[in-house]
C-alpha cells in the first residue's frame, strides 16, 4: 500500500528550538523554564546567600532576631472563583509561603495594580476578603501601594503581597534539609485549586462543584512544630507545578531520592475525573491551602496526630520516603504496582492559576 | 471513578500479568500503534512488569508526532499574518518547525489559543467576524468526525472568516507500511481502541489475511492494555492471527457509522507524508474541494510550502518501532522536552516525551 518502502536512515526530525530571546508563558509556570530563569537571571545577577538557598521565603537575621520575608504576585483569572478570590488568595499564598520554615506571619504589603474600568464594589469585596483572611491568619496589613494602568494595559486586577515573619524555634526547615529514611506527608486532597480555577475559564466550560483549597496553613505549621518541631526537615506549600514540582526541588536540593505511593495520594473524586478528562496529572495542579511535610521517622505519629485535630490537616497521610537510590529523582509505585518517575512540569500547564 | 477504577485494579492487573507469564514461552514483538497506549505503558510502568520475553515496541500513532514539518511551518506562517487568530490544540504549540513553534511565534504577539475542540474556535469566530479564525485540525480517525462536524456546522452557520488547516491520518495504510518494511520486527499488534471505536475493525481483516498477524483492538487503562496483551500472546502462542476484540465496551465491528458518515461527507482520502515515514498511499485525510472555502491552505495560498526535514533526529526510526528512544545519543541530552529535536519528544502521546517523564534513569545511565 505504501509509494515507496520506508527508508529508516532517511527519517528526520526539525532543527532545534533550543534558546528563547523572548519570554514564554512557560517561564512563569513553575516548572523547569522557570527555575532556568530564576537560577540563571536572577539568582546569578541579584547573587546573595539567602536568595542562594531558593527557598520560597528569604531567612534573615537582624539585631539577635531571625526573620522570615517573602514576596509573591497574583495574576489568577478569574479574579472571582468557587472557593474564593485574587484577594485572599494573595493573604493566604505569602503567609503560606512565609511560614514554611516554621515562621510565624506578622505584617503584609499589598500592591495593587488596577485596571482602568475595574468595577469599584468588585475592588471593595477583594479588599474585605483580604482583610478576613488577614484576621484568620493573625497577621496585619501594614503597607500598600496604589497603580491604575490603561484599560487594555493589565486585566483587572494583579496584587502584589509581601510577608514579615519571625522565627521562634531552633529548627532547620529547609529544601536542602531532607535525610534518607523520612516520611513525606501530604496535608490533604491536591490538585483542587486548579480544578476550581479551570472549571471556570471560558473556554472550558464544564460543571462542577470543586472548591479552591485556598486557606492560610500558619496554624496548622504551628501544631506540627508544637508536636515535633525537631523531626520537621522541610516543608513547603506546592502551588504551581504542585506536589510533583515541591519533591523534585526536595530531592535535587538535598540530594536524595523520594519514593511515593499512587495509591495513598488524596484526590477528590471529582478533582479526578477533571484531570482524567482534561489530560493533566493531579501531582502537577496547583493546590492554596495544602503542605508537603518531610519529617523523621520516630515524629511522624506526634506530628500526623496534631495534624489531624486540625481541619486544615485532617486527611493527612504518609505518601513515600526519603530513599539514597536515584538521588534528584522522585519515584512513584503506580497504582497497579509498577514504577515510575514523577518529573518537573516541563512547560505551562494552565496559565495564571495563582 | 466508575469505569476507570475498575480498570486499573492491582488485582487484576496482576492477575493478567500472571497469566501473560504463565502461556508465555517464546519470545514475541508487539507493537502498541497508539501513542496514548504508549504512554499509559510506560506510565503505569507495565513494560517493566511483562516477562522479559515479551517486547513491546511502540507504534507511529501520535498524530503530533507524524505531522510532517511542512504543515507546522504552515501553521506558523498563518498564524503570523495579521488579524488571524490561530487555534489548536495545545500539544501542538511546541512541536517545533523549521526555525520556531507555535508558542514563540506566540510570544511574538501572534493571536494563537489553546482550544478543546474546534467547535470553541467557531464561537472565537462568530464572536470576532473582523478576524480570521483558523483551526489545526491533526489527528487520527479519532479527531477527523469533530474536525468534519466543525466544517458542517461552520457552512450551517454561514461563518465566512472560519478555515482549517487539516492534516489528518488513517491508521490501517500506516500498519501496511510497517508490516512491508525489510525491517519490521512486529509480530503482533494491539490496535487503537479509539481510532476503532470510530473505524470499527472491519478494515484490519485484509490486513490480518494478507500478512498472518494477529491484532487485538486495545483500551488505554492498565488493565486493558495487559488483556491485550495476553490475548495477542495466546494467538501468537497457539499459532493464530486474528482480529479480537479487547475493548468490546467501547468498539463494535463497524465502528460509529454516524461518525464515519460526516467523515466521508466532508474528506477524501489523500496520499499523505508522514514525518519520519515519508509518503504513504491513501493515508491521509484532506477537504473535499466542495468545501475548499473553508481550507485555510487554499485562502492564506500556502499550498506549494514544501520542506526538506534534516536528519538529525532519529524519530522515524522510534515511530516505527525499530529502536527504543533511550537508545538516541541525543535522548535526555541534546533532546528534552524543553528543547525537543522532534516531535515524539513533545507530545504528550510521544514515545520519547513518555519515556523522558516516567522512566529516565530506570532503563538509561543518563
Amino acid at each position: 500500500m505504501s509509494d515507496k518502502k520506508p527508508d529508516a536512515g532517511a527519517f528526520s526530525c526539525p532543527i532545534p528550538v533550543s534558546r528563547f530571546s523572548t519570554i514564554q508563558l512557560s517561564h512563569g509556570a513553575g516548572g523547569r523554564l522557570s527555575a532556568d530563569l530564576i537560577n540563571s537571571l536572577f539568582v546569578e545577577i541579584f547573587d546573595n546567600p539567602a536568595l542562594k538557598k531558593q527557598d520560597d521565603q528569604a531567612l534573615l537575621e537582624i539585631g539577635g532576631l531571625k526573620l522570615s520575608f517573602t514576596t509573591d504576585s497574583f495574576v489568577v483569572d478569574p479574579i472571582f472563583f468557587p472557593g474564593g478570590d485574587i484577594g485572599d488568595l494573595a493573604v493566604n499564598g505569602t503567609v503560606n509561603d512565609l511560614c514554611m520554615n516554621g515562621a510565624r506571619p506578622l505584617y503584609l504589603s499589598a500592591g495593587f495594580i488596577i485596571e482602568e474600568g475595574l468595577p469599584l464594589d468588585q475592588l471593595d469585596q477583594i479588599v474585605r476578603s483580604m482583610k478576613r483572611a488577614a484576621d484568620i491568619a493573625g497577621v496585619q496589613i501594614v503597607t500598600g501601594d496604589t497603580k491604575v494602568v490603561n484599560k487594555g494595559k493589565g486585566d483587572k486586577l494583579f496584587i502584589n503581597t509581601a510577608g514579615l515573619g519571625l522565627i521562634e524555634h531552633p529548627y532547620i526547615i529547609s529544601a536542602g534539609n531532607l535525610r534518607v529514611g523520612d516520611n513525606v506527608i501530604l496535608s490533604g486532597s491536591i490538585a483542587d485549586h486548579g480544578i476550581a480555577i479551570l472549571s471556570k475559564r471560558q473556554e472550558l466550560n464544564f460543571k462542577t462543584e470543586i472548591e479552591s483549597d485556598t486557606a492560610a496553613l500558619n496554624h496548622l505549621v504551628a501544631a506540627m512544630l508544637e508536636a515535633g518541631g525537631e523531626g520537621i526537615h522541610a516543608m513547603r506549600d506546592p502551588t504551581r507545578g504542585g506536589v510533583a514540582a515541591t519533591l523534585n526541588e526536595f530531592a535535587r536540593t538535598s540530594k536524595v531520592g523520594t519514593k511515593i505511593r499512587q495509591d495513598r495520594i488524596p484526590v477528590k473524586e471529582p478533582v479526578a475525573g477533571a484531570c482524567e478528562l482534561l489530560g493533566l496529572d493531579p501531582l502537577l495542579v496547583a493546590n492554596e491551602g495544602k503542605l508537603v511535610a518531610v519529617v523523621a521517622n520516630e515524629f511522624v505519629e506526634r506530628v500526623l496526630t496534631a495534624m489531624h485535630a486540625h481541619p486544615l490537616g485532617k486527611d493527612a497521610c504518609v505518601i513515600g520516603e526519603v530513599i539514597v537510590e536515584q538521588p534528584g529523582l522522585v519515584s512513584m509505585v503506580t497504582g497497579i504496582g509498577g514504577s515510575r518517575i514523577v518529573d518537573l512540569p516541563e512547560g505551562e500547564q494552565l496559565p495564571r492559576i495563582c | 471513578m466508575k469505569f476507570i477504577d475498575e480498570y486499573r485494579n492491582a488485582e487484576s492487573a496482576r492477575k493478567l500479568l500472571d497469566e501473560i507469564a504463565r502461556v508465555t514461552t517464546k519470545p514475541w514483538v508487539i507493537m502498541e500503534i497508539c501513542g496514548g497506549q504508549t504512554h499509559a505503558i510506560i506510565k503505569n510502568g507495565i513494560d517493566r512488569l511483562l516477562p522479559g520475553k515479551i517486547e513491546l515496541v511502540h507504534g507511529p500513532g501520535c498524530p503530533v508526532c507524524v505531522t510532517p514539518l511542512e504543515m507546522i511551518d504552515k501553521a506558523l506562517a498563518i498564524a503570523s499574518i495579521p488579524d488571524v487568530i490561530f487555534t489548536s490544540f495545545g500539544d501542538m504549540l511546541r512541536v517545533p518547525g523549521s526555525s520556531k513553534d507555535l508558542f514563540m511565534v506566540k510570544s511574538e504577539g501572534a493571536d494563537v489559543r489553546i482550544v478543546y475542540s474546534p467547535l470553541e474556535a467557531l464561537k472565537i469566530a462568530a464572536a470576532n467576524p473582523d478576524k480570521q479564525v483558523v483551526f489545526f485540525g491533526v489527528g487520527f480517525e479519532t479527531t477527523a468526525p469533530v474536525t468534519a462536524t466543525t466544517i458542517l456546522e461552520a457552512s450551517r452557520l454561514g461563518l465566512d472568516n472560519f478555515s482549517m488547516l487539516v492534516s489528518h491520518v488513517l491508521v490501517p495504510p500506516a500498519i501496511s507500511s510497517l508490516l512491508e518494511s525489510p525491517e519490521n520486527r512486529v509480530q503482533g499488534f494491539l490496535a487503537a481502541g479509539h481510532v476503532c471505536t470510530v473505524m470499527g475493525w472491519q478494515e484490519y481483516e485484509p490486513l490480518v489475511e494478507r500478512y498472518h498477524i494477529p491484532i487485538v483492538v486495545t483500551g488505554f487503562e492498565p488493565v486493558d492494555i495487559l488483556e491485550g496483551i495476553l490475548m495477542t500472546v495466546r494467538q501468537l502462542e497457539e499459532g493464530r492471527c486474528g482480529i479480537e476484540n479487547q475493548y468490546s465496551r467501547v468498539v463494535k465491528r463497524e465502528g460509529n457509522t454516524v461518525a464515519r458518515d460526516q467523515i466521508s461527507k466532508v474528506m477524501r482520502i489523500v496520499d499523505r507524508k508522514w514525518r519520519g515515514i515519508g509518503t504513504i498511499k491513501g493515508s491521509g485525510l484532506a477537504l473535499r474541494p466542495e468545501f475548499g472555502r473553508y481550507n485555510a491552505e487554499i485562502i492564506f495560498d500556502i499550498e506549494d510550502v514544501e520542506v526538506e526535514e534534516p536528519p538529525e533526529c532519529i524519530s522515524g526510526i522510534i515511530l516505527q518501532g525499530l529502536k527504543k528512544p533511550y537508545e538516541c545519543t541525543a535522548f535526555g541530552t541534546k533532546c528534552t522536552p524543553r528543547s525537543p529535536l522532534g516531535a515524539t519528544m513533545v507530545s504528550s502521546e510521544g514515545a520519547c516525551a513518555a519515556y523522558y517523564a516516567y522512566a529516565r534513569r530506570q532503563d538509561t545511565k543518563l
